[in-house]
Order: structure tokens, then C-alpha cells, then sequence
């Protein structure tokens, strides 16, 4: 699929009428699967139900409906399946908290010593599945290679549990064990843990960072990611309204505030090597990404900076933009 | 065919003629061999239509075997000890969950101290795990119970561990008939899954299961061991009739016509219990035994009835069920309720101990004469426990206690040079 840079003026939405057939978007598509169908207990304004509904989606229409989904445990795996009723419309396998990578790894194997090489697997979790307590299973799977397309929906925090820290909360960010008091007010500064590099560092075919701010990249890159076979990763922000202290209504604007400030970059990986990253169209400070959380309300004090920490998360912005090249002066606002 | 060959060798073609479809392994003593063993059957390409998966821990094994089974593949993988304990968590899900793995547990000790040699501490860990657990009391049947396992985890969707006492067994060479392929694909049907993921069929597993439901899942996991207590004796009458040897079964009782003393145990150790007790009868001692090869499900009635009217009954066991005793010693009490029957627990064999013929049979020698305590320790070496006790009540900081007795005891080699 072609990278499409028509925005619609005033709402950035991707206008499907205004191209040709075969370029528009899965879920525009009467053919769409609704693999994650309606019904679900997602919160209002849920991210991960918005990302994963695309990406979903996406692989069943890239697999031609030959696809297996395991899930770690999480928001997504509760909020789909209270038994007797799930949403989901594909087979679809919880195991545990943290070894969904590997629970795919068999599964694809088991797809392979059947002869059902058509039949693809996805595997999925939250910033705490992936980047936590997943995280030995997911090197492994990434060593080994195998054929399997993991995703992350990242909001940043052990939501399901009532928003406790994981290694994916940002610096200074307000959870329940980060609470907002003391001479270091919530999250510490620590040296991170960029799980998307991580996935580079293991040289796997294909990896990729996408935001429910732009669900056709989030499409096109899902699709991408099946038409390669071996260890994928895809890593996806997904704004919690409850964790995030952000309104429901604005959960697309808050994760276009993040790429746009430059704090979640957007970029495409082959084999240990970026190969593409989406330009910000319009920078944004990052005060603006972070005045829309109450999570970091602590930080401003009637829309000031209390102290040099929004600067220091304005300087991790820029650090992102150096490093993907995200300022290019392209022309895309058309 | 008959041959000359190491424990978990003939463990690993035993496996490797079950037709086993994906196999995840992870080493740690003394499970290495058999997965080393599986490794070369199936990279030599002796083993077909099978994919050998090397992980990156014991966690991953079990949760990739559970995976496979889901997708309709048959799985194995094989641990030992640390290793059970690390995949604790999927062990239990891989039950919940219905799947029927085949998992070898080579039995070893669990630290800390750290320790490879042999004793059930694993798999008394995590008996209540919802798996059926068999023990092993040669290798022989070692390699015979993993063909029956494959057949029992299947007919009942559920998960079998197959016990084998860690060097013991696994590292023993012996003679020991490998079955021919016809044979045991006489025996052992394809795998015919209950559920499986399938985008032709699609289907949720693994749901949240609220307490409108729970007790009900869990009690059929308990219905499938009730079941099993029925068909484990079938399929050993069934595997005597095509391999022509016994094997498995509930329990396995040994020159208890008339006893006054029974010795109740589970795996290897049987042997030596098996030689104490002929010595025992040809002096007149009025004794025999029961080995236990099905631990789970517990067969209480079988039990029951083996000790009818037996004065007394030692239990010896290879795992402590610390701030109580004897973890066997109490599911035979069960078997006994409402009967009074003296039962005692012998603890030995831990970490590798030797249990010695000499000393189980001065032990019997002394219930037999006079009432005992409830909780024994076999060669138990009461002068260092005592000198630690005491050292340790002389000074806060008194030290880690391991490292105290060692230092105290020396090194092992000392006395052999």
C-alpha cells in the first residue's frame, strides 16, 4: 500500500472517498472482518480497541481470514472475554501474563508441522505483557525468528490493575505506585526501555512504532508486517483515558500530540536498520502533549513549568526528532 | 528391542516413537539428556514431521508446548526441579487450559542450597497442579509410562507428568527394551484434539471465568483424575497385551500377603525397599511393600484396601513437607481414615542421600520393636544439626547455615583420599 499524505483540512482524517478503491482503508472496507466485534467492556475512549480493531483487522484482510491471535494477558484480554460472550471472530488462544510470545511460537509451530503455512499468527499485549513481565519470551521468540507478528499496545502503564508503573510509564508521569508527592513527584528519570530498538538490536525482519493518532500508517504497516515471514514487531500507542487522566473524546488527540511533539516517534525497521520514519507535520511543544494528561499535572502550575522536568522531557522530544530525522520540512500538509 | 542403554536415552526414544509433533526443550540437570537425546533424533531426521524448538527457559518450554497443543500439534518438553518451579505458572494453565503435554520430570532436589541430585521436592510442588503425575521405578518403565502417558493425556485432555528420579534413573545404563515403532502405533492412536485453534472454525480459549463458574471448571478437572483412576489400570492391561510386560498401574504391591509391616514409596527407591524386604522375609519378618506409581490422582481406595489389616505402615518419602512432615505419609493417612493403623513417615533420600539398605533396615527393626516418632530422617547426622543449633543460639549474626555445616563437615572427597 502506498504511504497516502492527503489529510482532510481541520480534521487530519484520512478522506477514503477521495481515493482510489484499492487504497482505501481496511475498516472502510465492507469487507472488514470485525474480528474484535462489538460488545466488548472497553472503557470509553479506550486506545487499545481503537488499535487493535485496526490492526486486527488488517492481518485478516492481509492473510486472506487465516489467522491465529494469542493474547497475554491484560485490558485487552479481559475487556474482550467476559465468557459466556467474547468478541472475537477468529481463533484466539489467553494463556498467562507473560509468555504470549511464546504460546505463539508454538502455535506457529504447530501451523508449520500441519502444512498450514497459510496460516498466520499474531501475538498481543500491553506495555506490561511486552516490555515486563513478557519480555524474556519475547527476546526469545525474536532470536529464534519465528514466524510471528507481535504487538504491543502500549498506554503506558498496568492499567489493568488500576495504573501501577511499568517499564514503559514515561519519566515524571503520575501512576498508582508513582504517585505525585515527595521531592521527585512521579516516575522517575530512569534511562528507559525502548523496546522497539530492543527488537532492532535482535535484527528481525521487520519492526515498527505506530499511533492510534494515524490508523491508515497503523493499517499500512500491519499489512506490511504479514506479507514478511519470521519474527515481526509492532509497537503501538494506545492513550488510556483512565490511566492518563485524559478526556475519552480526546484519545486520537492526545496520541497525535505525541507524534507531532516528537515523544513518540513513528518509524519502520528492516533487519536492524531504520528505513523509514513519518515527518511531523506540524511540531507541537510537548507541554501541549502533556497539559491534555492529568497524569502530568504536576508538572505545570497554571500552565507553567513547576520545574525543569517538562523541559527535560521537551529535550527527549528533541532528542527523537535528531535521532529519526522527524523535521524534514516536508511538504505534507497539502 | 533389547539393549544397553543410558536411562533418558531410552526416555528419549520412547518419546520420539509416540510420534511427538513439536518438542521445546530447555536444559537443566539431569533432564539434559533426554532433550539432548530428542535434539539428535530429530535434526538426524529419524524423527519426521516434528519440530525440536530450543527456548530460552523452562517458562517459555511449557508455554510454547501449550500453544502447540492448542493448535491441534502433539507437545512434549521435559524439566526437572528449578525448572518446574520457574514454569510453575504454566503448568497450572496448561490443566486449566485442558491440554494434554506430555512433560518429563527428571526428580531433583529444589534450593535453596542449591542441589542436582535426586528427591521429589519438584513434583510434590506442584502436585496440585492439575496434572496426573506417574512415577517411575525402572527405566524400563520409564520408558513404557511415557507411550501410556501420550495415550491417557489424550483420551482425557489433560496434562501427565511422568516422574523419573534424577540420576538414579536417568543417568543409569541398563538393559532395557526399546518398543518396536508398529508396536506402539498399535497403541497409540494419532492425536484427535478436543479443542483447537482453527481460523476454519474459530474459537475463544482461555476466557475469565468468574465465580458463576469457576468451581464448576475445576471440579471437571477433578472428574478427569476420577476418571483416571479407572482408565490408568485399563491402558496397563491394554499395554500388557500388546508389549507383552506390566507397567504403570495405580499401585504395585510386593510380598504383602500376611504383612504386619508395609513400606509405602514412590519411584526408584522401590528397588532397594524390594531388596531390604526379601532379606526381611527370608528371617522371618512378616513385611512387604506398595509402590505408589500414581500419584495423581491419589488412588485412595486402592491404598486402602493394599493396607488392610497391616499394623503398621512407613511411609517413605523423598520430599519434606516442612512444619509438618511427610507430604505421601499424609495422603496415605487419608487412605486409612477412620482406621487405626499406625503410620509412620521416614524421610529420606533428600538432595541425593543414599538410602541405604543398612539403615531402612535398622529403621524397620526399630518401629517394629517399640512405637516410634511420627517423623523420621533417615541418617539423619543429629551431632551436626545439634552443633548448629548451638552455634547459631551463641551470636546474631551466626552466618548462612549451609555453608556452617559444610565447613564443619568438610569436604566430601576428604575421607576418600
Amino acid at each position: 500500500m502506498n504511504i497516502i499524505k492527503f489529510y482532510q483540512k481541520g480534521t487530519y482524517t484520512v478522506g477514503n472517498r477521495l481515493v482510489s478503491e484499492e487504497e482505501r482503508t481496511t475498516q472502510s472496507s465492507q469487507e472488514r472482518t470485525n474480528s474484535i466485534t462489538c460488545g466488548h467492556r472497553a472503557c470509553q475512549g479506550c486506545g487499545e480497541a481503537l488499535g487493535a480493531r485496526y490492526a486486527i483487522d488488517s492481518a485478516m484482510r492481509a492473510t486472506n481470514n487465516q489467522l491465529i491471535a494469542v493474547n497475554a494477558t491484560g485490558c485487552l484480554e479481559v475487556f474482550t472475554t467476559p465468557y459466556p460472550e467474547t468478541s472475537w471472530q477468529i481463533p484466539w488462544i489467553h494463556s498467562l501474563f507473560g509468555n504470549a510470545a511464546a504460546v505463539a511460537t508454538g502455535v506457529a509451530a504447530a501451523q508449520r508441522i500441519k502444512g498450514r503455512d497459510n496460516v498466520r499468527v499474531i501475538a498481543q499485549g500491553g506495555d506490561g505483557g511486552t516490555t515486563d513481565i513478557g519480555f524474556g519470551c519475547l527476546s526469545g521468540m525474536f532470536e529464534r525468528n519465528d514466524d510471528v507478528l507481535y504487538i504491543c499496545y502500549d498506554n503506558q502503564a498496568y492499567m489493568n490493575t488500576g495504573v501501577q508503573r511499568s517499564s514503559a510509564t514515561p519519566p515524571a508521569a503520575r501512576t498508582a505506585t508513582t504517585p505525585p508527592v515527595g521531592p521527585e513527584p512521579g516516575n522517575v528519570f530512569g534511562t528507559g526501555k525502548n523496546v522497539p530498538l530492543i527488537a532492532m538490536a535482535h535484527n528481525i525482519p521487520y519492526v515498527a512504532t505506530a499511533a492510534v493518532a494515524d490508523l491508515r500508517d497503523l493499517e499500512a504497516k500491519v499489512t506490511k508486517a504479514m506479507g514478511i515471514r519470521g519474527a515481526r514487531y509492532i509497537h503501538i500507542l494506545v492513550p488510556c483515558p483512565l490511566g492518563w487522566g485524559s478526556a475519552a473524546h480526546d484519545t486520537v488527540r492526545v496520541a497525535r500530540l505525541a507524534v507531532e511533539s516528537g515523544i513518540f516517534p513513528l518509524f519502520e525497521a528492516e533487519h536492524g536498520v531504520v528505513t523509514n520514519s513519518t515527518a511531523i507535520r506540524r511540531q507541537v511543544p510537548v507541554a501541549d502533549y502533556l497539559l491534555a494528561q492529568r497524569r502530568f499535572a504536576h508538572l505545570f502550575k497554571k500552565g507553567k513549568p513547576v520545574d525543569d522536568r517538562a523541559g527535560r522531557l521537551q529535550a527527549m522530544a528533541d532528542e527523537n526528532i535528531r535521532r529519526y530525522n522527524l523535521l524534514r520540512g516536508e511538504e505534507t500538509d497539502r | 528391542m533389547l539393549k544397553q542403554t543410558e536411562g533418558s536415552h531410552a526416555v528419549a526414544e520412547a518419546v520420539g516413537l509416540c510420534r511427538p509433533e513439536v518438542i521445546c526443550a530447555y536444559p537443566i540437570t539431569p533432564q539434559t539428556h533426554i532433550v539432548e537425546g530428542l535434539g539428535e533424533l530429530v535434526k538426524s531426521g529419524h524423527l519426521k514431521g516434528c519440530e525440536y524448538i530450543n527456548v530460552e527457559s523452562e517458562f517459555a518450554a511449557l508455554s510454547v508446548a501449550i500453544g502447540a497443543s492448542a493448535a491441534g500439534a502433539r507437545a512434549y518438553t521435559a524439566t526437572s526441579s528449578q525448572g518446574l518451579l520457574f514454569m510453575a505458572e504454566a503448568v497450572y494453565n496448561a490443566s486449566g487450559l485442558g491440554l494434554p503435554i506430555v512433560m518429563t520430570l527428571g526428580n531433583r532436589a529444589i534450593g535453596a542450597p542449591i542441589n542436582i541430585w535426586n528427591d521429589h521436592s519438584d513434583a510434590m510442588a506442584l502436585r496440585d497442579a492439575g496434572w496426573i503425575q506417574l512415577f517411575a521405578e525402572t527405566n524400563q518403565e520409564a520408558v513404557d509410562l511415557h507411550i501410556q502417558a501420550f495415550k491417557l493425556a489424550e483420551i482425557l485432555s489433560c496434562p501427565v507428568m511422568v516422574c523419573v528420579d534424577g540420576f538414579i534413573l536417568t543417568h543409569a545404563v541398563e538393559r532395557i527394551d526399546v518398543p518396536e515403532q508398529e508396536l506402539v502405533d498399535a497403541f497409540l492412536p494419532p492425536y484427535e484434539p478436543v479443542q483447537v485453534l482453527d481460523p476454519k472454525d474459530p474459537v475463544s480459549i482461555g476466557a475469565m471465568v468468574g465465580p458463576e463458574a469457576f468451581t464448576e471448571v475445576r471440579y471437571l478437572e477433578h472428574h478427569k483424575q476420577m476418571r483416571a483412576l479407572d482408565l490408568i489400570p485399563e491402558l496397563s492391561a491394554e499395554f500388557k497385551s500388546i508389549f507383552g510386560r506390566d507397567a504403570g498401574g495405580l499401585v504395585r504391591p510386593y510380598r504383602t500377603e500376611g504383612a504386619d509391616t508395609i513400606v509405602v514409596a514412590m519411584g526408584s527407591v522401590n528397588g532397594t525397599i524390594k531388596d531390604v524386604i526379601d532379606d526381611r522375609r527370608e528371617a522371618g519378618d512378616k513385611i512387604g511393600c506398595l509402590s505408589i506409581c500414581s500419584f495423581r490422582p491419589f488412588p485412595l481406595e486402592e491404598v486402602r484396601a493394599e493396607l488392610l489389616g497391616v499394623r503398621r505402615i512407613v511411609v517413605l518419602e523423598k520430599s519434606l513437607a516442612v512444619g509438618l512432615g511427610g507430604v505421601l505419609a499424609s495422603h496415605v493417612r487419608m487412605a486409612l481414615r477412620g482406621r487405626n493403623q499406625l503410620v509412620y513417615t521416614l524421610i529420606a533420600g533428600l538432595g541425593g542421600r543414599p538410602i541405604l539398605k543398612k539403615s531402612l533396615s535398622a529403621f524397620l527393626s526399630k518401629v517394629e520393636a517399640e512405637p516410634h516418632a511420627d517423623v523420621h530422617f533417615l541418617d539423619l547426622k543429629n551431632d551436626i544439626v545439634e552443633r548448629e543449633i548451638e552455634r547459631a543460639s551463641q551470636q546474631r549474626r551466626s552466618g548462612p547455615t549451609a555453608e556452617n555445616v559444610l565447613k564443619h563437615i568438610g569436604s566430601p572427597m576428604a575421607g576418600l583420599v
